[in-house]
């Protein structure tokens, strides 16, 4: 590998990624060995493959180091106060249902103190596509314990493990009802691009959790070594299983993984919904919301 | 504060240790044998928060530690562990404290006695994580016993303080103690931790009034119906302005234990000074820097610190500034729109119609965490003196904003 990544092996190269970052943002306060930066790069690369069209496509982010993203991606973004990256995006859908509207945050900001939106957002099948990135730690605060900190694992505020049962974020999506749910790590990152297209495509609440490493924080406090050996883990221990019941899926502290497209079904959006109920009531007099140019 | 032991070494039952602020205040807690303690991370609060999770994973508190899903959660928690008569504790910053105001609101109708540590942060936007007191000014009317600390000791003894205040039968008030993030929460400071047989004199258990029990069971948080509405209010603010004599009381008694007396408003070289500066929190040691220098030079510049902001100590400060022809008011919050900086509307409000009452300017400074430097205090003492500053009684100066 060249010490320039834009020149290989003497012939320079534009990463195919760079258009979809702001640049002057460059470099990101991400910690060496983080895996969202690699959840970035798969989604510039959906981004590439998707066919939408970008000015039509919004990115909202919570606060916490995944919260960062929606400020380095080239597209309009919104960095919302803590847990709300949701509601700012449904707001932004209805008020405008030609966007396709990404939330890109993290398990602490999606389920915690943003918990009671997620659980919404599924249950109403607000056409979002919604990616949380699961380091299973707050790290931008110093590492506490959050709703999918592993039972054991070792926290800041829980110093000789965690003792809280953690959710089940793809079974919780779908008991929602999430028209979509997936769930891949840092390492499949061909995988995790395929749904992150699927996902930006996909009419309805599209969810996927993403395994990431927090090196800093999460493994240095478990003594799990570097970003590498926790990527090394996510590929000895995930197994790929896209029939599993998702109450069935494993997920315990540096145990098996499973992997995999585990939801991908047609339900009425909110939008539609509305539309459909206002329309059998009051027939013709109603004209339906935001279906001129179709509800992408 | 006021010292009267000035020897070298700490006096009997008292360690000096170097530590950090947070952890200070995380020590005077597990003291003070908090039950319950519920919690969010938000920065810069955090360190006060792990410590106590360590302290009762270690066995060396017992209490509770629940690490809530938001601060919403957190202050609900206490409120719910107030009622039922546990000591509770919580901290917050920021943002956290005003997504859990509704509660804030609530635990002082309800007279629950809860200690909120506040480690002070600007409010978002632009998102900010230092220090300034935009975050508590938004909760000014809350209805809580409010104190300001200049650094890592007040921090330590005012936890004490709070829960003896908080918990009088004549008081039962929530308590915010408030400290500049990051210029005290995250600084080593040498503090004098007084053995536990001192703080068992200081603070007795508690025994709540009303409580949520099952053999004598009480409703909380009623309806209150216009009919008696205003009453209710009229019971609460009269209540809060009569836990004045109280808090004063609680002072001298730790005073009297340790050494270290604390007054509503202190005062630093400030007899007779025809200018003085008044601070809140961490800044009055900066400002007790830049008067020193400024005596040694001549000038006629003296110091006011307000530590009790709310009850508002309306006497105390008139005592002290009466004297002056100026007054320069720092303040580390904006009212959009309004009167420039809360606490400055506040001090102008108290000398109004005040025969040879002192001008007042008013100086926004330190807004999320800017430095305000010993020559910051001396370049406003000069604009002052030479009649560059704004003196109008609705004017203020956002000082040293770029254009």
């Amino acid at each position: 590998m060249s010490a320039n990544p834009d020149v290989v092996m003497g012939v320079e190269v534009e990463n195919p990624v760079m258009p979809y970052l702001r640049q002057d943002r460059l470099p990101h306060i991400w910690c060496p060995g983080c895996g969202i930066g690699t959840t970035v790069n798969c989604f510039a690369r959906a981004l590439t493959e998707c066919g939408l069209d970008l000015d039509q496509t919004a990115i909202v982010s919570g606060i916490g180091c995944t919260g960062r993203v929606a400020g380095y991606l080239d597209l309009d973004s919104f960095h919302t106060t803590h847990g709300r990256a949701i509601p700012f995006a449904t707001g932004l859908k209805v008020g405008n249902p030609d966007l396709k509207v990404v939330v890109y945050s993290g398990d602490g900001d999606l389920t915690a103190i943003g918990g009671n939106h997620f659980v919404h957002a599924a249950r109403r099948n607000m056409d979002l596509l919604c990616i949380c990135v699961n380091n299973f730690t707050y790290g931008m605060t110093g590492g506490q314990c959050t709703p999918t900190s592993p039972v054991g694992a070792k926290q800041t505020t829980m110093p000789y493990g965690n003792f809280e049962h953690p959710f089940n974020l793809p079974h919780l999506a779908d008991a929602c009802g999430a028209v979509y749910v997936a769930r891949w790590t840092v390492y499949h990152v061909k995988q995790l691009t395929r749904a992150m297209k699927e996902g930006l495509n996909k009419k309805g609440f599209a969810f996927i959790e993403v395994l990431s490493p927090c090196p800093t924080l999460y493994s240095r406090r478990n003594r799990l070594g570097d970003g590498v050996d926790q990527v090394k883990y996510y590929k000895e221990r995930s197994k790929i299983n896209n029939d599993v019941d998702t109450k069935d899926l494993s997920l315990e502290f540096q145990g098996d993984i499973t992997v995999g497209k585990f939801v991908d079904r047609e339900r009425e959006t909110w939008l539609d919904a509305m539309n459909n109920r206002f329309t059998s009531v009051i027939g013709d007099k109603y004209e339906p919301y935001g279906v001129t140019n179709g509800e992408k | 504060m006021t010292t009267s032991n000035k020897s070298d070494g700490p006096a009997p039952g008292h360690t000096r240790m170097g530590m950090e602020v947070s952890h200070a205040a995380a020590r005077a807690v597990q003291q003070c044998n908090v039950d319950v303690v519920a919690a969010y991370p938000i920065t810069p609060q955090t360190h006060i928060v792990e410590r106590l999770s360590e302290l009762v994973a270690n066995g060396e508190m017992n209490a509770e530690f629940v690490p809530v899903e938001s601060e919403h959660s957190a202050m609900s928690v206490c409120v719910g562990s107030s009622a039922t008569g546990a000591r509770t504790f919580t901290c917050t910053s920021s943002q956290g404290l005003i997504l859990m105001s509704e509660v804030v609101y609530i635990t002082s109708a309800m007279r629950l006695p809860v200690v909120m540590i506040l480690a002070n942060r600007s409010l978002s936007g632009p998102l900010s994580i230092w220090a300034d007191h935009s975050d508590v000014m938004s909760v000014r009317d809350c209805g809580w016993i409010q104190t300001f600390a200049e650094n890592g000791q007040e921090v330590y003894d005012l936890t004490f303080h709070a829960y003896k205040v908080a918990e009088n039968r004549d008081i039962l008030h929530p308590i915010m103690l408030n400290l500049d993030g990051f210029h005290l929460t995250h600084v080593v400071e040498p503090i004098d931790i007084c053995d536990q047989s001192i703080i068992d004199k200081y603070l007795p258990e508690y025994e709540p009034l009303f409580q949520l029990h099952p053999d004598k069971p009480v409703t909380m948080g009623a309806y209150g119906v216009p009919e008696l509405f205003t009453e209710a209010k009229k019971n609460q603010d009269e209540a809060l302005k009569a836990a004045y004599p109280h808090i004063l009381e609680a002072w001298k008694e730790w005073g009297d234990l340790t050494g270290r007396y604390y007054k509503p408003v202190e005062t630093y070289k400030a007899e007779g000074a025809k200018t003085l500066f008044l601070t809140m929190g961490s800044i009055g040691e900066t400002a007790s820097v830049a008067v020193d220098g400024m005596q040694e030079r001549g000038e006629d510049v003296g110091l006011v610190k307000l530590r009790l902001w709310r009850p508002f100590p309306f006497d105390e400060v008139r005592k002290a500034l009466a004297g002056a022809d100026n007054v320069i008011v720092l303040d580390r919050a904006l009212s959009f729109g309004g009167p420039g900086g809360p606490v400055s509307s506040e001090i102008r409000a108290t000398l109004y119609g005040l025969d040879h009452a002192p001008t007042v300017y008013d100086y926004v400074v330190g807004l999320a965490g800017r430095d305000v430097k010993v020559d910051d205090f001396e370049k406003i003492a000069n604009d002052v003196r030479s009649g560059k500053a704004r003196k109008g009684q609705d004017e203020y100066v956002i000082y040293a904003a770029r254009e």
